[in-house]
């Protein structure tokens, strides 16, 4: 009776994750569905505490409930406070790290499990499909826990792009060995050999680290999403291991889904998946790039001048990116665009997918300072209005603004579709400082006759803006 | 040979659940907008956070001088339990900013 209710249990969590992941796909019940899932979530996991009993009919040891509670507090406390405290300019980084502690917990899942299947050894039991299960969960667990480390990490701005010649070559190789010694142990394991398990789980680890190592910044978000879909692969492993349904559907979902997410935002860069995992951004091809926007001359703008051409503009695109976010400057952009309002002048913001960290980032920014959903443009219904805008303001956008992702093919951002914001009259681009955007290319754009560069802090010279505008 | 085929025999409903599972996924999403490619990554994160089930039944089935084994599994079911409520609650954030306009 009590094992029908846990399936039952099950049952619910099954269909809350894929109501849950349905509703998040659409703006209007994608809160809902977020709830709906978690609470789905904590009936599984209810469910699995009391009720739990494996095929011999036996619980789980009552000597361990208090390290389970244990467990579930502390992993509460940290994450709920972890969620909450975080920056929105952060959001990102916390979700890879996130991953990467669901990848580290399948790893585990495959440790503990291997440790059991050991001391059965050699009583003539044969464990090929339960030691493929584990291999399988261990390897894709600590790959995607190694690589969710480093994207955060990347993101965080601690690691640096690494690459060397023949890296790839170098990732396959080793890939092909870790299969290799997972199949030979899962067809021969014996004591003696059993240690060579741990070299896998530390290939595995390592393969993560090279894997996510070369490749830029700028692509972290289809990384990130990458490991997401790797993630939910191992946790169905873990469903294969206990013939778990919840674990196997949950995971399953997630690795589908994430992996068509991946392609998904590959497509709004305009790019291949492959491309980007090969790619290394802005690492061997970047050097090809350089000359086609060295050596240019660009011209300064005073705040008052800005000003000046924004208060009497008839329309004023704000093309926000990762330096907004950085700044923490959305609240003053957003009493900047009620200003110019109130002046009679038209504010829209161009929002480019891949714009800041994460497709969306900007949305998410700008929605926290209270913007009006209707003022925040696609790129397309954006590239339409240009032509008829007096000036695009840039707030610390780089490469989606980048003219070579048209014109020149040895740009490695060449082929992503990109905001037009030359066919405005002027260009008002504020940054810190001339340095390359995040790609680490140059951008031609603001070489251009009409662009006009406004450097410092987004936040402190939209301050300046907005007092300069009211003065006026 | 035969093993294989036994294999596949005795677990084909967790075969069939998987490939239903893969094409479900695709269709779910299939139609999202860009906008909203972030909340949702940040969502199947948390899902994927299921795996904390599994930290449970191993946890729990530890015997208690196994040390290495409790103290794995401990610290699988902190992490898995950190994946699932950070991943809710930093997607639920995330998405209370969509909320608030209109």
């Amino acid at each position: 009776m009590e094992l029908n209710i846990l399936t039952i249990c099950y049952l619910i969590g099954s269909i809350t994750f894929i109501l849950g992941l349905k509703m998040l796909s659409n703006p209007a019940t994608a809160r809902k569905g977020n709830l709906i899932a978690a609470a789905g979530m904590a009936v599984a996991i209810a469910g699995t505490i009391f009720l739990y009993k494996d095929e011999h009919g036996v619980g789980l040891h009552k000597h361990n409930y208090k390290f389970i509670f244990g467990g579930l507090a502390i992993g509460t406390l940290i994450g709920f406070l972890a969620a909450k405290k975080v920056k929105m300019t952060a959001m990102p980084e916390m979700v890879s790290l996130f991953n990467g502690m669901g990848g580290a917990c399948a790893g585990l899942i495959s440790l503990i499990e291997f440790g059991r299947i050991s001391n059965e050894l050699g009583s003539g039991k044969s464990f090929h499909g339960t030691l493929l299960i584990i291999f399988l969960g261990l390897i894709i667990g600590s790959v995607s826990f190694a690589g969710s480390m480093i994207a955060w990490g990347k993101l965080n701005g601690k690691v640096k792009d690494f690459s060397f010649p023949g890296q790839q070559i170098l990732n396959t190789i080793m890939l092909f060995i870790m299969v290799c010694i997972a199949g030979y142990l899962i067809l021969n394991i014996t004591h003696a050999n059993s240690y060579l398990f741990y070299v896998i789980l530390a290939g595995a680890l390592f393969y993560g680290i090279m894997f996510v190592f070369p490749i830029g910044g700028a692509d972290m978000p289809v990384v990130i999403s990458l490991l997401n879909s790797f993630t939910g692969v191992a946790a169905a492993c873990g469903g294969f291991l206990y013939n778990n349904k919840v674990m196997l559907t949950g995971g399953i979902l997630v690795g589908a889904a994430g992996t068509l997410l991946t392609i998904l935002m590959c497509k709004a860069m305009n790019r291949s998946l492959l491309n980007v995992l090969i790619g290394s951004f802005g690492g061997n091809k970047a050097g090809a790039s350089q000359q086609s926007a060295g050596g240019g001359t660009y011209k300064e703008i005073s705040i008052s001048d800005s000003a000046m051409v924004m208060a009497y503009a008839n329309r004023v695109a704000i093309v926000p990116g990762y330096g907004l976010a950085v700044a923490q400057a959305q609240h003053i952009c957003h009493e900047l665009e009620k200003l110019l309002d109130e002046k009679g002048v038209e504010v829209i913001y161009a929002i480019h997918p891949v714009a800041g960290r994460m497709p969306g980032h900007m949305n998410v920014l700008l929605a926290e300072a209270d913007v009006s959903y209707d003022k925040l443009l696609e790129m397309e219904d954006a590239n339409d209005l240009f032509k008829t805008t007096d000036v695009v303001l840039i707030l610390g956008a780089n490469d989606v603004v980048n003219p070579a992702a048209k014109n020149d093919p040895a740009s490695p951002i060449y082929g992503m579709p990109i905001l037009e914001v030359e066919l405005a009259k002027n260009v008002i681009v504020n940054k810190r400082s001339m340095k390359p955007g995040y790609a680490g290319i140059e951008n031609a754009l603001f070489f251009q006759p009409k662009t006009s560069m406004l450097f410092g802090d987004a936040k402190g010279v939209l301050q300046q803006l907005v007092s300069e505008i009211k003065s006026l | 040979m035969e093993y294989i085929l036994n294999f596949i025999n005795n677990s084909q409903q967790i075969i069939y659940i998987v490939i239903l599972m893969i094409f479900l996924g695709i269709e779910v999403i299939g139609r999202v907008p860009s906008v909203l490619h972030t909340p949702l990554m940040s969502g199947a994160n948390a899902i994927h956070g299921v795996v904390i089930i599994g930290a449970i039944i191993v946890m729990g089935k530890a015997a208690d001088t196994n040390y290495i084994a409790i103290g794995l599994g401990f610290l699988a079911v902190v992490l898995g339990t950190l994946n699932v409520v950070g991943g809710f609650v930093v997607t639920d954030r995330m998405l209370e900013m969509f909320k608030k306009k209109k």
